[in-house]
Parts: C-alpha cells; sequence; structure tokens
C-alpha cells in the first residue's frame, strides 16, 4: 500500500479540528447523560409516584431506538413542525437523550447496591432522606456506578460517528469528503482510526485508572 | 397542514415500502446475528485454548470492535477493502460482512465468559458420577452455558438491530432510506412528512426492539431465581 | 453494681401492648414496659424471641401493627411522628457498628450534629473530641474505618451516637461481631455511660455484663416479655420457668 505521505500531513489539521468538535459533543453530551442520569435514578430509587412512570418509559423509548432515527427527528423532522434546533443543539439533545437513560441504569445499580444496613445506620443518626442520599448512599453507589459511567462515556463518544448524517463536520465526514474529493481512501482511511484511537484509548486509560483510585480509597487495596 | 401529513402513509404504497425497508433491515440484522452467532462461538471456544497467540488475536479483534465505531468499519470495508482489492460490492454486502464480524467479536466474548462462569465443580462432579466428556458437555455444560449466554444474546441482538440504522450512510435502500425517499417524494403534496416518517421509523424500531428486550429481561429473572 | 430503685425517675418511654408482625407471622405479641430516666434495660431471651426487633421498633426502623410507644407524653405510634426528630433523642448502636466507610472517623461522627442538629462546628468538634478521648481514641479521629480494629469501630459508632446528646441509647447486641478480646473494651464503654446516668436499652448475651450494668432484667421469649426483675434476682432465682430454662443453657 503506497501512502501519500505529504496529503496525510496536510490532512492532519482538518481531522484535528475534527476531533475538538467531536470531543466537545461527546462531553457535552455526557455532562448532560450524567444529570439526567443522577435526577432519574433518585426519582426511580425514591419510587416517586407519577414520575416513576415517566421515567421509565423515558428509558424504554430512548434504549429501544437508534441515535441516528433520534437525530433525523430533531433535525428533519421538528422543524416541519415548527421547531428548528441547530445542528449542534439537535447533536446535543439527541446524545443526552441516549445517554441519560444509560447512565440512569448505572447509577440505579449503584443505588441499590448500598445495603440496608448502612441506611438504617443513617436513619438513627436523624438524617433526613435526601440526606441520606447525599451523604450516605450517593458517595459509596459511586464506586459500584463507576465502571458502568465510564463505560456509557466511551460508548457515547463512539456514538458521535453518526452526528455526520446531520451535517456535523466530525471526522466521518472529513474522511468522506477526503475520499470523495480526492480519492485518497486509505490516506483518509487510516487518519479516521487514528484519530478514534486517540480519542477513546487515552479515556479508557483515564477511566481505568480513575476507577482503581476510587476502589483504593474505598477498600484500600 | 400537521394532520393531513400524517395521511402520507396512506398515499400510495408507501407504507408498504416502509415495511420493504424494514424488512431489508431486519435481513441484514438476522443473517449477520446468525452467522455471527456460528462465527463467535467458534472463537468462543477457541478462547479455552493455552495458545497465547490464539488469544492475543481474539482479544485484539474484539478490542479493535469495542474502540472504533461501527460507522468507521462500515467506511472502511465499503470504500477501503473495496478500492484496495479493486472490487464492486453492495452496501448490503459490506453490511452483512461488517455486522458478522462485529456480532462474531462480541459472540466470542460472551461465550467465553458463559465457560468461564460455569462452577469447575460440576465438572468434577460429573466425571465423578462416570460421564464421559460428550455426555458431561451434553447434559450438564452446555445446558448451563446456553443459560449464561441467552440474555447477553438478545442484547447484543437489540443491539445489532438498531445499529443497522447506519447503513443508510453507505447507501443501502433500508428502513431510514426508505423514509428518506418518501419525504423527498411527497415533498410538494406533504411538505411536513418528514416528521411523522421519522416518529413513525423511530416507532418500528421501538417495536422490534421492546419486546427483545423484554424477553431477555424475563428469562434473566427466570433463570436466576 | 448498687441497685439504686429508679423507677420513680421521670418516665421517659412507655410501651403499651406493642404488637408487630412480619408478613402474617406475630412477631411481638403485645409487649408492656416502663423505661424510666438513667434507668438500664438489659433485655435477654432466647434467639428469635423478638428482642432485637423490639429494639428497632422504639426507634422507628421496624413498623408497628398494635399497640403504643409513648416517648415524653409523645405518642410515636401516630402516623405524623416526625421520626428524624425522634431519632435526634433517641440513638441506636448495631451490633455491625455501621461507620460511613467512605468518611474518616471525625466525619463520622460529626455528620448527625452538623447537618441534622445544624451545631456550631467548634463545639461540635469539642465534644466529639473530648468523647474520642474519652474511649481512648482520640489519635485515631482522621482514620477511615477500614483501618480500625472491630473493637474501637464499635467504639467509634458509639461515640457517633453520644454525640447526638440522646436521652436513651439503644444496644442491639454490639458485641456479638467481635472478638472475645475486643469486647471487654466495648462494655466498659457502657459500663462508663451507665455510672454516669446515661438511659439504656441493652440487648445481649453477655450474662455478667447483663448482670452488672442492669437496673432491671427484661426477659423475652416467643415474642412476649415474660418476666422483668432486679439482675440479683434473675440470675439466682429466676420466677418463671422459660427464664429458669435459659438459665441453664448458659451454666457449663
Amino acid at each position: 500500500m503506497n501512502l501519500n505521505w505529504a496529503f496525510i500531513v496536510e490532512s492532519l489539521p482538518l481531522y484535528k479540528k475534527a476531533m475538538w468538535l467531536t470531543l466537545k459533543l461527546g462531553f457535552l453530551g455526557t455532562a448532560i447523560s450524567l444529570l439526567i442520569g443522577l435526577i432519574c435514578s433518585i426519582v426511580l430509587y425514591l419510587k416517586i409516584k407519577g414520575l416513576k412512570s415517566i421515567v421509565l418509559a423515558y428509558i424504554e423509548l430512548s434504549r429501544n431506538t437508534p441515535l441516528l432515527v433520534q437525530v433525523f427527528f430533531l433535525y428533519f423532522g421538528l422543524p416541519k413542525v415548527g421547531i428548528k434546533w441547530s445542528e449542534t443543539a439537535c447533536a446535543i439533545i439527541g446524545l443526552s437523550f441516549l445517554g441519560g437513560s444509560y447512565m440512569t441504569e448505572a447509577f440505579r445499580s449503584g443505588l441499590e447496591a448500598v445495603s440496608r444496613s448502612q441506611i438504617e445506620s443513617g436513619l438513627s443518626i436523624g438524617l433526613s432522606r435526601l440526606q441520606l442520599i447525599r451523604y450516605v448512599i450517593l458517595p459509596q453507589a459511586f464506586s459500584v456506578s463507576l465502571p458502568s459511567l465510564g463505560a456509557n462515556c466511551i460508548f457515547l463518544l463512539k456514538e458521535t460517528s453518526v452526528l455526520g448524517a446531520i451535517s456535523i463536520l466530525d471526522v466521518m465526514n472529513v474522511a468522506k469528503d477526503l475520499i470523495g474529493m480526492y480519492y485518497k481512501t486509505n490516506e483518509a482511511l487510516i487518519l479516521l482510526v487514528v484519530s478514534y484511537l486517540l480519542m477513546i484509548l487515552p479515556l479508557s486509560f483515564l477511566l481505568s485508572w480513575l476507577e482503581r483510585k476510587v476502589r483504593y480509597a474505598e477498600f484500600g487495596n | 397542514m400537521q394532520n393531513s401529513a400524517i395521511n402520507v402513509f396512506l398515499e400510495g404504497k408507501n407504507f408498504l415500502r416502509l415495511l420493504e425497508g424494514l424488512l431489508i433491515t431486519s435481513k441484514i440484522a438476522f443473517i449477520s446475528i446468525f452467522l455471527g452467532t456460528i462465527l463467535g462461538i467458534l472463537i468462543g471456544l477457541s478462547r479455552t485454548t493455552k495458545l497465547k497467540i490464539v488469544l492475543f488475536i481474539n482479544r485484539l479483534f474484539l478490542e479493535l470492535f469495542r474502540i472504533v465505531p461501527l460507522l468507521v468499519w462500515l467506511y472502511i470495508f465499503y470504500f477501503g477493502v473495496t478500492t484496495a482489492l479493486n472490487i464492486d460490492l453492495s452496501g448490503e454486502i459490506v453490511s452483512i460482512i461488517v455486522f458478522t464480524l462485529w456480532g462474531a467479536a462480541e459472540m466470542g466474548d460472551i461465550v467465553r465468559g458463559a465457560l468461564q462462569s460455569l462452577p469447575k465443580h460440576q465438572i468434577e462432579s460429573g466425571k465423578a458420577l462416570g460421564l464421559n466428556t460428550l455426555e458431561l458437555y451434553r447434559y450438564i455444560l452446555v445446558p448451563q452455558a446456553v443459560r449464561r449466554m441467552v440474555p447477553g444474546t438478545i442484547n447484543l441482538a437489540t443491539r445489532m438491530i438498531k445499529t443497522t440504522s447506519l447503513v443508510v450512510l453507505i447507501g443501502v435502500t433500508d428502513l431510514v432510506k426508505v423514509g428518506q425517499q418518501i419525504i423527498e417524494t411527497s415533498r410538494f403534496q406533504y411538505p411536513t412528512a418528514a416528521f411523522w416518517v421519522y416518529a413513525m421509523i423511530f416507532i418500528l424500531y421501538f417495536i422490534i426492539c421492546y419486546p427483545l428486550s423484554q424477553i431477555s429481561k424475563k428469562l434473566e429473572r427466570k433463570w436466576n431465581s | 453494681m448498687i441497685t439504686i430503685n429508679k423507677t420513680n425517675n421521670p418516665l421517659l418511654i412507655e410501651v403499651k401492648e406493642l404488637k408487630k408482625n412480619f408478613d402474617d407471622k406475630e412477631i411481638l405479641k403485645g409487649l408492656n414496659l416502663s423505661l424510666h430516666k438513667g434507668e438500664v434495660l438489659v433485655i435477654l431471651g432466647p434467639s428469635g424471641c423478638g428482642k432485637s426487633t423490639f429494639l428497632r421498633c422504639l426507634n422507628g426502623l421496624e413498623k408497628i401493627q398494635g399497640g403504643q410507644i409513648i416517648f415524653k407524653t409523645k405518642n410515636l405510634t401516630d402516623k405524623n411522628t416526625n421520626w428524624q426528630e425522634v431519632r435526634e433523642q433517641i440513638g441506636m448502636v448495631f451490633q455491625n457498628y455501621e461507620l460511613f466507610p467512605h468518611m474518616t472517623v471525625i466525619d463520622n461522627i460529626l455528620l448527625g450534629p452538623l447537618k441534622v442538629q445544624k451545631r456550631d462546628r467548634s463545639e461540635a468538634l469539642a465534644q466529639a473530641e473530648h468523647l474520642l478521648e474519652r474511649v481512648g481514641l482520640l489519635d485515631r479521629k482522621n482514620d477511615y474505618p477500614r483501618q480500625l480494629s472491630g473493637g474501637q469501630k464499635q467504639r467509634i459508632a458509639i461515640v457517633r451516637a453520644l454525640c447526638m446528646n440522646p436521652e436513651v441509647m439503644l444496644f442491639d447486641e454490639v458485641t456479638a461481631s467481635l472478638d472475645p478480646e475486643m469486647v471487654r473494651e466495648v462494655l466498659d464503654v457502657i459500663l462508663n455511660l451507665a455510672k454516669e446516668g446515661m438511659t439504656m436499652v441493652i440487648v445481649t448475651h453477655e450474662m455478667s455484663f447483663a448482670k452488672s450494668v442492669a437496673d432491671r432484667i427484661v426477659f423475652m421469649d416467643e415474642g412476649r416479655i415474660c418476666e422483668i426483675s432486679d439482675p440479683k434476682e434473675f440470675f439466682t432465682n429466676p420466677k418463671t420457668e422459660r427464664a429458669k430454662h435459659f438459665l441453664n443453657i448458659f451454666q457449663y
């Protein structure tokens, strides 16, 4: 395979810019997903009537449909009834909608892992339900949820690859343009794969390190 | 004009075409799941080997699919491999190849996980009862391994069905593509069709995937008790 | 311990015909008890007699199906009871200490006083350190629970409950999970509390401890209170057949 290295070097800035956009969208999507996940999981944990069914319905709807269809609906469908959001907004909303339900499940398993006796111990010093969640349950739930939360982050970052279809100038679109305009297929694809490796591998290592650190703090080994 | 736009589904053979698109989507999904499962089981069994090189290749294979998004793989095969090997593959065939490989990688991990989680004393007590290897597999190991594999497999199948939505981006006339075509042809008569069409596609995916996830949950609950 | 008759002191808790069920099984079948200020009640009985369940009813960890618990003239079985407030005044120490693993010792102790009672930090800290010193663990205040032995953790759990300034302390088999060497240090703390006049209800298996700390022994069997007597009398001359049978088990 003969690679045109000059072309590769020239294309680097394009990929770099696109990677930053992808990371930015991924980061925002993850942040909002975490917030949604936290709130929804507490709703489910406290079994708040009314809200509980809404949250459960939300989870099923977002988990059983593809992100592509969700963002197409937001970007192409909603404008027809007067709701017109930018492609960036649609991307972030789509990612958050999907991510929120995954994060809810992750937090939920952590919350349920905290033992009944810890809860009773907190109750016996007079903590209210919300104080219990804030000071006793959530901190302990966090270390249980962390692996899933981390895996979801990586999942969302990978899912950003579909956003090119709603005109987001991410690395997928850069690759596609280079192939379409210059026919430099191999170069474009290699840079594409490298881009994702560069974005995801460090994140994966960071999360592993974080998991180990949290586990050490809890258990000292 | 929204009220009449929903009638876009009654127009001509639109709804029928949507279902045809759904059929293509399902076809890709199920062929890939089927082939991927077979291949995956073989891979999974091979991971019980002690050969380091085999384990390494298997691990690499799995990690490649875990780190690189599936759409990138579709691009690689659709644009890259076809150019490199100078052959012309349809989007459909590329999709089936890529999804099968993905399915095989994940399935291999599921099989390995199921086999590893089998309690070792089952094998010992089976041997103590005088069962030979074949009988051991048939009556003790396989039923239990299958039980542990089913939730993961259904979960994988659901994910694969959802991900087939991507094949529209490499030109396959799947459910999403048909939807886009309907929107295009209805541009004058039903300008707001996009809203309803994408909503319908959303619902169709939900109708397929939700029952699958419910079945998985029920089976998990039944077998875990 | 000189038995001072404390039943003339003000009545803190009165239990009337307390009934509790688990699913459809009757666990507590109508208990009657009164607890006076400064009294130490020790509840003894065979496994499954309901003594821990009874204790847990007193601070609302178990729901009641019948009867009344009256704490300082307030009826706790009323539906509108604010258990949070009650638990500030009725403290509990558990068998498995249940310190919060993600907090240091001092944070464990200060959580209630600062966040629930909204006290001034320096004041609460002073009390916490004073109490820690009295149980001999002041130098461990910045350690995490996992760095402590069982006996140390249990002493911290007692300090944590005491820092809320409760009027009544409940102890649920607090030495049952400890290695024998550590039991003594915990029981010494409880004995000291009794000498200082803390009102306590203790569930325990430690017979000689029960004899020395109790003002009255409450003997339970199968969900009922069979006998309430002076500790000296209970151990040398129990009144009921069941009590005799129970004590025989403990004499080797």
